[in-house]
């Protein structure tokens, strides 16, 4: 391997996401030499498809908003199986975080005195979503992009990591491939910050981009790392439905915060029939009280259409079980006849578009059909909370493949807030363990043979199989078995079913050259994707309650006794089979314990 | 517009326009005034010139050129609406497209070699749009003039009384089409409150930059309508003069 | 609803490269990435293309549909006659790696040209004070994603290769128009962008604003406000004469 391309860095970012290019800024400030890799060229990471905003607790239109509420809604949000230190720090940092990307030059929306405005979300008690219309993730991603490419960070696009190297116990750097040329590079950095994002792209129907397929996850898991919550996806309530080739696009929850409905075919606002008693207290009864809280939400409580996204997706697929769906298996979101078209065309500028170029509907004056797509995943490598770091040395993670932050089930908002603070937090502990240590350390040669023999296998595969093949059927196994609603039969099933494809995938025959070659590069990830399903299959398995993401038709109960106590970790074994094991969960101190009471 | 109308329409209305103002005669008859000629600079235009020009008998002058101007006034100050329109943002777009065929169309390759834009002489002149801006403003205001004179006059007793000629609406709408595509401009656009930095500093010309945003996006339809309706008006004024249209007073 | 589509698609690399046909099952509702994807999953695994988010929001996917630069996941099947061949082939403007992907480096290289934004002596740390009126033309411009199809179609780089160097392109005039509308931006960049982006290259054709797939309205409200402020500091005597008294900080 001496003609492979090699850089030397102290801290190396793997994903160009809102945390990955937090996390490099501050590396950078801390004064490491830094890199930034990505699949995709810079600016184009799955955060641009964050719409609706960032959650801070800045309190620009409710002075009584504040952190602890902030911290209290995301600990409640996630049926709290939240780490609460990470919940702290993220209800505390948020403001600041979305400050600073001021001071780097994002335009929010501005309120009547000229500061940012904030918009409502479900879960959140007040308005609370820093935003740029619906576009949010977008203005984070350029500015963050700009700030990177300003601070003259260096940045490798299109360019894969496939393995993390070791030295004795801790990080080493990262072997990968260009795409462009299909030539293999390794990092030395005793830092590595995984950025990846989530795991979608291994559902059929998903909000999420090809690059989603949990490279981050699996990068961990084969390190060593431990994956905390990975039972815990996150299917948003709204994706489109129809036409077929544009199911899953995600329909922002801003639909809802500005005042859009959910209505069966009957017409009814079917919402009110499905709220919990862990909500009750909280979430208006009638529809007069419901439409009051827009306008004064110091009086009146919230439409149970802005309760988490776990509750509202599964009262949508239970109104599309019991046949009360719309035409194409949906339900109706409708703001056309409760706002004005020049509000929704201000407010909802793309999501206008989306619908009107997608599916040929004026959302100005027809409802959309909407449906539950896969959207997130609420588990994620486990870290230490102040630092970010996993339990590898040298090895951190945050945004989305971080876990711990959300619980059960994430807030919509918090994952743009995620990225921001837990980003910094990596980049700069990343920093600090690389500038700490005696000697740098070693890759080892190898292992870097050993990778590159692996990903070149499809090649010298003849008649194998097709690796888009083998990934629809995945798709079709995590839809059908561990979707929104689980049981022990299918989860079993879907265990078994993913052992086998795992046995296909030493087969698969790829055509071409490594040149930018999509079905070569396709076959390389799905050994992560399949890896990563594995773990939700084994840990949706063990987790034997309902729970925020996570609901069991044979236990549907919430069990705050035993599973209330408890995360799940799964591990990989020397067999390279996924383990799971039980923790027990940390104990807020009594000062932030005191504020999930009922009645706060 | 495709470029092959745009050539169509600009290059007929330049062919008339050049024959409207070299013909130097039937640019005027009592109380209408050819837009080409208006204002008059020369003693030429009037009856006391030693030559007599057909068809503009008696046209009100500003005298500032004596006898010695013996060709058609026209070009004394065709020059402004000429530059105007020739450094007007939307006409730059069309006659690139259209006549230099630069390019010809959206995604369809450019026959030149070599490309510098408007950075050189002559195209950096360009810039100085604004200036034709200003001009452009004073010749609405003569025009408008004439439009209200030639209502006030119509309905004199010299006339008949009470009646009012179809040609002061011809120069009426001709009036406000120019007003129109004047204020629909980009430069009009940035001076009345584009260039400022802060708008909820300064709300009245946010006002007026908000109304000018508007006009602008409709900056291509008035360029037309306007230089069409502008080249009819001159038409209606010399078919009059010519004794074609018999006196005008229909309405 | 589904038919057999019949597409011609551009393979090759920079060495050279031809159309070549497919034929595909789609179905109804479908765009031309949906067709691409289909390609690559039955008949050529190796196709190359860039794509992401499939919603219009990543600006991955641009290539150029029957000669038009189009973002293929907002290109719908059903506005093409099915009887009819669809051609696509990459982006001109840029050198091809492979297929349907090119180099865009020219973009970032441009990027990295702009002195970023600048905060004011007045207010140097954020939170800022800023009106909604006041942010409202540059967010315009931020809701740009990049997707190059501006630069792409622009013949003063498409046609003219040699032009490359001084010449940013309609996507980052309009980041130089953004920054210089920020309320609280503290830096002048106009003559820098007319005297070494380029900004007096441009002839307002405004072929970049015909395939915006944003519907940012790059010339009327970026490339020509950037002109008429370039002509205030360099191009107009009687404001070049009475300047100075704090022009900039109205």
């Amino acid at each position: 391997m001496s003609d492979t391309e090699r850089h030397q860095y102290d801290v190396i970012v793997v994903g160009a996401g809102g945390a990955g290019l937090r996390a490099a800024i501050a590396a950078h400030d801390a004064g490491a030499r830094t890199a930034v890799i990505c699949k995709s060229l810079l600016g184009k990471a799955h955060t641009v498809m964050a719409e609706g905003g960032i959650a801070a607790a800045m309190g620009n239109l409710w002075p009584e908003d504040n952190w602890k509420v902030h911290f209290r809604d995301t600990m409640r949000g996630g049926k709290l199986l939240n780490h609460w230190r990470m919940a702290e720090l993220h209800a505390k940092e948020a403001p600041e975080r979305v400050w600073e990307l001021e001071q780097w030059g994002a335009l929010f929306d501005r309120t009547a005195d000229g500061l940012i405005s904030q918009r409502d979300f479900g879960g959140h008690r007040y308005a609370r979503l820093a935003h740029v219309g619906d576009r949010t993730g977008l203005e984070m991603i350029r500015t963050l992009q700009q700030r990177t490419v300003a601070l003259g960070i260096d940045v490798f696009m299109e360019c894969t990591i496939t393995h993390l190297l070791k030295d004795g116990g801790a990080m080493s750097g990262a072997f990968g491939y260009w795409r462009e040329t299909g030539r293999f590079i390794v990092f030395e950095a005793p830092s590595v910050v995984l950025a990846t994002g989530g795991i979608g792209k291994s559902w059929k129907v998903t909000s999420n981009s090809w690059e989603y397929t949990g490279d981050g996850h699996a990068l961990a898991l084969r390190a060593g790392a431990g994956l905390i919550n990975m039972e815990f996806v996150q299917f948003h309530p709204t994706g489109m439905v129809w036409p077929p080739s544009v199911r899953g696009i995600l329909v922002t929850e801003s639909v809802r915060g500005d005042g859009g409905v959910l209505k069966n075919s009957d017409g009814e606002r079917f919402m009110f029939n499905y709220i919990p008693e862990f909500f009750k207290a909280e979430t208006a009864d009638t529809i007069e009280e419901a439409d009051r809280w827009y306008e004064d939400k110091k009086n009146n409580r919230r439409p149970p259409e802005l309760l988490p996204r776990d509750e509202v997706a599964r009262a949508i697929n239970s109104e599309i079980k019991a046949g009360r769906g719309s035409p194409h298996g949906g339900v109706f979101l409708d703001i056309a006849s409760r706002r004005t078209p020049e509000y929704i065309q201000k407010r909802l500028p793309s999501m206008y578009h989306q619908f009107k170029e997608l599916a040929q509907v004026d959302i100005t004056k027809d409802p959309m059909e909407i449906g539950p797509t896969c959207h997130y995943v609420m588990g994620g490598v486990e870290v230490d909370p102040d630092s970010a770091q996993s339990t590898v040395p040298g090895l951190f993670a945050a945004g989305e493949v971080a876990g711990g932050m959300h619980g059960a089930n994430r807030l919509g908002g918090n994952s743009l807030g995620d990225l921001l603070v837990f980003g910094k937090r990596a980049g700069e502990h990343a920093a600090t363990y690389a500038s700490g240590l005696a000697a740098r350390p070693a890759v080892d040669e190898a292992e870097l043979e050993r990778a590159s023999e692996e990903n070149l296998a499809p090649f010298d595969n003849e008649d194998g199989e097709n690796p888009y093949t083998v990934h629809q059927e995945l798709q079709q196994v995590m839809q059908n078995l561990v979707g929104i609603i689980r049981n022990e039969e299918e989860l079993s099933s879907a265990i078994k079913e993913i052992d086998s494809l795992r046995h296909r995938i030493a087969n698969l025959t790829v055509e071409g050259h490594r040149q930018y070659n999509p079905g070569w590069n396709l076959a390389i990830d799905l050994r992560n994707m399949l890896l990563v399903s594995e773990a939700v299959a084994k840990a949706a398995f063990e987790r034997k309650e309902s729970r925020g993401g996570h609901t069991r038709d044979d236990f549907p109960m919430t069990d705050y006794a035993y599973w209330g106590k408890r995360n799940l970790i799964c591990e990989l074994s020397s067999t390279g089979e996924v383990g799971t094991r039980e923790q027990s969960l940390p104990e807020p101190p009594p000062e932030l314990a005191e504020l999930l009471e009922e009645g706060h | 517009m495709s470029p092959a109308i745009s050539f169509a329409v600009l290059s007929s209305f330049v062919a008339y326009a050049t024959y409207a103002a070299f013909v130097n005669g039937f640019y005027y008859v009592k109380p209408y005034i050819s837009p080409f000629y208006s204002p008059c600079l020369a003693t030429v235009c009037g009856g006391d010139s030693h030559q007599r020009i057909q068809g503009a008998n008696g046209v009100p002058h500003l005298g500032v050129f004596g006898p010695w101007w013996a060709i058609s006034p026209a070009i004394l100050i065709l020059i402004f609406p000429l530059g105007f329109r020739m450094t007007c943002y939307y006409y730059r777009r069309a006659y690139y497209r259209a006549f230099w065929l630069s390019p010809p169309a959206c995604a369809v390759a450019e026959p030149h070699k070599k490309y510098s834009g408007e950075t050189r002489f002559p195209l950096i002149m360009q810039n100085i749009h604004r200036y034709f801006f200003y001009f452009g403003l004073i010749f609405n205001a003569i025009l408008t003039y004439d439009a209200v004179a030639a209502f006030v006059e119509s309905r004199s007793p010299a006339y008949g009384g009470g009646h009012v000629g179809l040609g002061s609406f011809v120069l009426l709408i001709n009036a406000c089409l120019l007003w129109a595509y004047s204020l629909s401009c980009h430069s009009c656009r940035h001076i009345v409150g584009g260039r400022l930095k802060h708008f909820s500093k300064h709300p009245l010309r946010f006002k007026f930059w908000g109304f000018v945003t508007k006009l602008n996006a409709k900056h291509m339809q008035l360029a037309w309508a306007s230089l069409i309706f502008v080249a009819l008006t001159d038409v209606y004024v010399r078919l009059a003069a010519a004794g074609w249209l018999g006196h005008g007073r229909w309405i | 609803m589904g038919y057999d589509l019949k597409l011609k698609i551009w393979r090759g690399d920079s060495s050279g490269g031809q159309l070549v046909d497919y034929t595909v099952p789609v179905d109804e509702g479908e765009v031309v990435l949906d067709a691409v994807h289909h390609v690559q999953a039955m008949r050529s695994g190796d196709l190359s293309c860039r794509w992401n988010c499939k919603a219009g929001k990543c600006g991955s996917c641009s290539a150029e549909i029957n000669g038009r630069p189009r973002l293929m996941c907002m290109t719908r099947l059903s506005d093409f006659d099915p009887a009819e061949p669809i051609t696509i082939t990459p982006m001109r403007a840029f050198p091809v790696i492979k297929d349907l992907v090119t180099d865009v480096g020219f973009n970032y290289v441009k990027a990295a040209e702009v002195p970023a934004f600048t905060p004011t002596a007045e207010q140097p740390q954020a939170p800022f004070r800023m009106a909604q009126v006041d942010v409202e033309r540059s967010q315009e411009f931020r809701k740009c994603i990049e997707c190059f199809l501006c630069q792409d179609t622009c013949h003063v780089v498409r046609d003219h290769e040699e032009n490359k160097p001084a010449f940013s392109g309609p996507r980052f005039f309009i980041r130089y128009a953004e920054l210089d509308m920020h309320p609280n931006d503290a830096l002048d960049r106009k003559k820098l962008v007319q005297e070494e982006r380029g900004l007096g290259m441009c002839n307002i054709t405004k072929c970049c604003t015909e395939v915006c797939p944003e519907h940012i309205k790059i010339t009327d409200n970026g490339i020509i406000p950037m002109k008429e402020r370039v002509v205030d500091v360099k191009y107009d005597p009687i404001r070049f004469f009475r300047r100075k008294p704090k022009a900039e900080t109205r």
